[in-house]
């Protein structure tokens, strides 16, 4: 009995009985289509983070004051006030210190409630240097970004992030018209490019005034020289793990600590990325596991009904073999049969999982990035379920004694 | 002198179960030859069964030695059996056994697929053997479309198709009415005025007493073999 026999008899098999074949199939499916799903929410989680972390910026890296330690706990400074101030991001910023810093911006924020007229809005106010512009890589698409003689003279100037400037102007042009912070009056010099992939509305809902303004007008303070963040942006990403030493060990050696007690982290795009996904990574496993189990009983189903199905077709095993079947022939027609079954599955799965994969993100926050590499894997694997649980239903039926099974009534 | 298509020589099965032994055949000593149309006859658990699928490879003997076609089949395994009754045993079965998803056609060439030939030569002997039993024209059907007579026929052809040395047909008119018992019988007779071995196993005497000879199994033992019960009167059921 040659492959193309073999392949017509398993077919002419399962279409002769439709239900049950269909039933067969539906637990592979059901389990191929969740490892599709498992595998597309994983990478659109991980794609979705990494959109977000490649919008802060290339070849970033921030500081922020404070470190975290082993155990979990962060190390404030003294009176937990930043420990980080303009006077570092300056020395950050010296082509001596650290040549493979190529910019770098300190950032104060707080939230802030800005008015035009009536209409209040409360948005994250940053404080920054013109340099934030470079490190962050966002355009200005209406007006211009601030400027060295804004943050010279303190001027009482802003640029406003997209959607901020939708909700104080309601669509209409924003540059030139002055909002109000605390009985401050503003300018609002330009606006932001919108980051269309984000939705993280931190991205697109902020306002920035030159850091002067935002120490000496604005915010105050006691501690008017301490910043929030530090920007710090590699002059390449092969340059970036040098920047990260240069930075570690200038501001270690400018607040007189050692890196194990460091009162400051710096994190890259990278270990930010980590942190963000390894949430989802939990997720992942824990989804992959249950398709995985879902696959394994759709299996010991197709075992099941493989076995109902030798037991109902003795008399055809008989025959079959009391026409000159071998032992082989059967087991062979069982376990392509039961291949056949698995592919389908397979096939029928992996179609509902991109249907699936399009029409989720409809219907909940999510995206879904289905990879053609685990879709074969996926039919691959029901093949693999189809062959390993119809190796016991086929050697039973090889086993059988033609004239047991033709007596059979 | 040809070879005999059967050689049994004082053939014994026993089946064990647990302790219990039982004697389905105790000493069968039968030779048929080339071209005969032998019946096997007797009444239920006299082991005409048990002697049937020796006759048919289906079961191997516990002693004695038989020979189909000049071939030793006594010691074969399992693979060799099942090409020994691939190449030379024609089955006609009470149950006609036809694959309800296939056509009769279909049906008719499944022995070939197991011989290994190729498609378009195993239709055409399918169509060949169709023709032999006289439904050529149903080649398309599958057996629900068909009558019991024409299923039997179907069967018929199937047994034909690889040209067996054996035609072994085993109670073939049990489920059929009268009329297409007749045309059943007529058949096998027919094929074997073609020259074709024919051993039909019954228990009904008219059916026995169509064939050239009779041969009475009762307790496991050939009861008579006399020659030629021809017109036999059916005082032997």
């Amino acid at each position: 009995m040659n492959g193309r026999d073999l392949f017509r008899t398993a077919v002419e098999a399962i279409r002769s009985h439709r239900l049950r074949s269909a039933l067969t199939m539906l637990g592979i499916l059901i389990g191929i289509t969740a490892v599709i799903l498992t595998v597309g929410l994983g990478n659109g989680a991980k794609a979705e983070v990494r959109d977000q972390i490649d919008e802060l910026g290339t070849n970033l890296l921030v500081v922020s004051p404070g470190s975290t330690t082993d155990t979990s706990g962060v190390r404030g400074g003294f009176g937990s006030s930043s420990t980080l101030t303009t006077a570092d991001a300056e020395a950050l910023a010296s082509d001596d210190v650290a040549p493979d810093i190529a910019a770098v911006a300190a950032t104060g924020t707080t939230s802030a409630s800005l008015a035009n007229g009536d209409t209040n809005w409360t948005t994250t106010l940053t404080g920054t240097t013109p340099s934030w512009q470079e490190v962050r890589s966002r355009e200005v698409t209406s007006g211009r970004f601030l400027d060295q003689e804004d943050v010279d003279t303190a001027a009482a100037v802003v640029v406003l992030g997209p959607d901020t400037a939708d909700e104080l102007f309601g669509g209409g042009s924003a540059v030139g018209r002055e909002v109000t912070f605390d009985g401050t009056t503003l300018e609002v010099v330009g606006v932001l490019e919108a980051l269309s992939s984000s939705e993280d509305t931190t991205y697109n809902d902020l306002a920035i005034v030159p850091s002067t303004t935002y120490a000496e007008r604005l915010v105050g303070g006691t501690e008017r020289a301490s910043v929030s963040a530090i920007y710090v942006k590699a002059t390449s990403d092969t340059t970036l793990s040098a920047a990260h030493q240069e930075a570690t060990t200038t501001l270690a050696n400018r607040h007189g600590t050692t890196l194990a007690d460091a009162d400051f982290t710096i994190a890259t795009q990278e270990s930010i990325l980590t942190a963000a996904t390894s949430v989802d990574q939990t997720m992942t496993v824990m989804l992959g596991g249950i398709a995985v189990i879902s696959l394994l009983v759709g299996g010991i189903g197709v075992m099941n009904i493989m076995l109902v199905s030798v037991a109902e077709r003795v008399r055809e095993i008989g025959l079959r073999k009391a026409l000159g079947a071998r032992p082989r022939s059967i087991r062979l027609q069982f376990l392509v049969e039961a291949s056949v079954l698995g592919f389908l599955g397979g096939v029928v799965g992996v179609a509902l999982g991109v249907v699936g994969a399009v029409a989720l993100p409809r219907f909940a926050d999510a995206r879904v990035v289905v990879s053609p590499t685990a879709s074969l894997a996926a039919i691959a694997m029901a093949i693999g379920i189809g062959v390993v649980f119809g190796v016991y239903p086929a050697s039973r039926a090889a086993r059988l004694a033609p004239i047991d099974a033709l007596r059979n009534e | 002198m040809s070879t005999p298509v059967l050689e049994l020589v004082d053939v014994g099965k026993t089946y064990r179960s647990g302790a219990l032994e039982v004697d389905a055949l105790r000493g069968v000593s039968l030779t048929i030859d080339r071209g005969e149309f032998v019946a096997i006859s007797g009444p239920s658990g006299s082991g005409k069964s048990t002697l049937m699928h020796i006759l048919g490879c289906l079961d191997v003997p516990t002693s004695g030695t038989f020979h189909l076609a000049g071939e030793d089949v006594s010691a074969l395994g399992e693979d060799q059996l099942a090409d020994v009754r691939n190449r030379h045993i024609g089955f006609v079965f009470q149950q006609f056994n036809l694959l309800p998803y296939l056509t009769a056609w279909r049906n008719v060439e499944l022995p070939l697929v197991y011989a290994g030939i190729d498609r378009t030569e195993r239709r055409r002997r399918a169509l060949l053997a169709l023709d032999q039993v006289g439904l050529a024209d149903r080649a398309d059907h599958k057996p629900g479309e068909l009558s019991g007579g024409q299923q039997q026929r179907v069967a018929v052809a199937r047994a034909l198709v690889t040209e067996p040395a054996l035609i072994l047909a085993d109670e073939p008119t049990g489920n059929l009415d009268s009329a297409s018992t007749q045309d059943v019988l007529d058949l096998f007779d027919e094929l074997n005025g073609r020259g074709r071995t024919v051993v039909l196993i019954t228990h009904e005497p008219d059916v026995a007493a169509r064939a050239g000879r009779t041969v009475q199994i009762r307790d496991g033992s050939v009861w008579t073999a006399e020659p030629a019960l021809a017109g036999g009167s059916g005082v032997v059921g």
